[in-house]
């Protein structure tokens, strides 16, 4: 039988916020263990959390971006659950009055747009990290709390996704926007950006939804998708087979590449609600709303119009660099040392974004800095190097990270633009090429393209080939 | 009026990791129900006037910026735990589950 995958999402996202949600503890990642910690959110007796008001503005913009309505009075509550990642024994989040609500992100699927509903936007702090020692014998597991108390925002969609290329789309989408608004840096290798899905099979055309798995333990895009393939095989295999799909919680397992059902006994979803009594009321009047409306940072279509009108740049090109926020602050600032709208563009559409991608690395991870490429450019535009060795230069540049006049200099790539010197080559490739000069003599101007690349063989691609040309022309008349 | 079983209360106690003998879940579904039954009592207050609350200060936006203090010496964060190694908090064996 045919079915039809019904998906919903609940993304996990580390807001970029210097301190905790509650404490003042620094959130810089990769620190040793337990030194990011206070007695707030380690959870002593007696102290007291106190909201941070950029992880709460941060919140909202997200909110607004995502055309959530705002509830004008939000409020936290606490979320019981025994696991050593947990010092308190509850995890401080929202239940009963979520700060946004209703929204929608619009993806755009094979050149259709489409709607995916956001049930709701709410703050929460995150949990801290377990580490199981790997040797069998270990009987216990260790325990950093620098983690515990990030403040960590939850987006729940509707389950509006059908098939996985709507939610790889979303969640591409998702994680572009939460970047462009500069909430979060959603660095997946460091956890800043996580998934648990819900997934459903109804047969093809069927209305009523079937019963849904839900899948945890989602720490990237490619994760999310691997487990959604696997339970949809999976599911329909159960079905096929006359049976009955579960509803019961999943674990993805990294290692297998499966899904597994979690030992639902030992963690009964029975979280006990109730409001925190150590945290007021919130209050988002409309005012602050518009306030923080107001100073959206620019989004891609804002960005994309800019780049058209103020550097010239083919539609296409502004499309491109405009595809993330760091790809766009990449080019600006290669502009900001060099600025050739034009070239730096083709540049970075062919060659950077080939390294990035097949390195699957960020452009601020990348060895290239906008500085070695704007620098490389300008090399090129003063016929210090030629196009030619600028490629060379290049992959130079990504092997080892260092400054292209260096790279030149060490490796004697400097164009040969000396008139008398070049003169000299031309005519041995004269002399030595008969045929060919025969036949440019006899008008055919092609022929002149051959006797340009032997000169260049010559001087390993040196030679300026302006000049060469114009060289060449000269001998033969 | 809510009447607590002794299921309840064996319920509650695995929720909180707590294991008691059944001799202690006799007693304490008696006194919880003692207690609810006392809590039931504010039931019979006319609340219809009363607005709804979360919480008992009339306060609001109780709020910090974003400014980051000094944290615990890992020493200092680490004095209560009955077993540490190497910075880290040491707990019983968990087998991952979420
Ligand atoms: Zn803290």
């Amino acid at each position: 039988m045919t079915y039809e995958s019904v998906i919903g999402l609940e993304v996990h996202t580390e807001l970029a916020t210097a301190s905790k949600v509650f404490c003042g503890c620094p959130t810089t990642f990769g620190v040793p263990p337990n030194t990011q910690v206070c007695p707030i959110c380690i959870g002593m007796p007696g102290v007291l959390p106190v909201l941070n008001k950029k992880a709460l503005e941060y919140s909202i913009r997200t909110a607004l971006t995502l055309n959530c309505d705002i509830n004008e009075v939000t409020l936290f509550d606490r979320k019981n659950y025994y696991y050593p990642d947990l010092p308190k024994n509850y995890q401080i989040s929202q239940n009963y009055r979520y700060l946004g609500v209703n929204g929608l992100l619009e993806i755009v699927v094979d050149g259709r747009s489409k709607r995916v509903g956001i049930n709701n936007v709410h703050l929460e702090e995150d949990a801290g990290k377990l580490l199981h020692p790997s040797t069998a014998s270990a009987d216990y597991s260790l325990v950093d709390l620098n983690r515990t108390g990030l403040p960590l925002l939850e987006i729940v969609t509707e389950p509006d996704m059908r098939g996985i290329k709507e939610a790889q789309i979303f969640m591409m989408t998702l994680k572009n926007l939460l970047q462009y608004i500069e909430v979060s840096d959603c660095k997946m290798e460091e956890g800043s950006l996580r998934f648990e899905v819900n997934v459903s099979l109804r047969p093809q055309g069927q209305q009523a939804y079937g019963t849904k798995v839900e899948i945890k333990n989602l720490n990237s895009i490619k994760t999310a998708l691997k487990a959604i393939e696997y339970e949809m095989r999976r599911q329909s295999r159960v079905l096929d087979e006359g049976n009955q799909v579960i509803q019961e919680t999943r674990l993805w397992d990294d290692v297998e590449m499966v899904t597994r059902a979690m030992r639902s006994k030992e963690r009964a979803h029975d979280y006990r609600y109730f409001p925190e009594p150590d945290l007021v009321e919130v209050r988002i009047s409309k005012e602050w709303q518009e306030e923080i409306r107001r100073h959206l940072p620019e989004l891609q279509d804002a960005k994309k119009r800019r780049f058209i009108e103020q550097y010239d740049l083919p539609e296409y090109d502004a499309q491109v660099l405009t595809s993330s926020k760091a790809l766009a602050n990449y080019y600006e600032e290669c502009l900001r040392v060099y600025n050739v709208p034009k070239a730096i563009s083709n540049w970075i559409m062919t060659e950077v974004l080939r390294e990035l991608n097949e390195r699957e690395l960020e452009p601020d991870e990348f060895s290239v800095t906008p500085v070695h490429l704007a620098s490389m450019v300008k090399m090129i535009d003063s016929g210090t190097i030629s196009g030619k060795i600028g490629k060379t230069v290049f992959a130079e540049m990504v092997e080892t990270g260092k400054m292209p006049d260096l790279i030149v200099q060490e490796k004697g790539l400097v164009q040969i633009s000396d008139e008398k010197e070049l003169a000299g080559i031309v005519a041995k490739v004269v002399a030595e090429n008969p045929g060919p000069v025969s036949e440019f003599k006899k008008g055919r101007q092609k022929a002149i393209g051959f006797l340009v690349g032997q000169v260049m063989k010559l001087t390993k691609g040196k030679a300026n080939p302006q000049l060469v040309n114009s060289l060449l022309r000269e001998q033969l008349k | 009026m809510a009447k607590i079983s002794e299921d309840d209360v064996r319920h509650v106690a695995l929720l909180s990791r707590l294991y008691f003998t059944d001799e202690e879940i006799r007693q304490f579904t008696k006194d919880l129900n003692s207690i609810f039954s006392y809590v039931e009592k504010l039931r019979e207050l006319d609340t219809e006037a009363v607005e709804p609350t979360s919480h008992s200060l009339k306060l609001s936006n109780v709020i910090r910026e974003d400014i980051i203090t000094s944290p615990l010496p890992v020493d200092e964060a680490l004095a209560n735990a009955p077993e540490a190694e190497t910075g880290y908090f040491r707990v019983p064996k968990i087998i991952q589950e979420y």
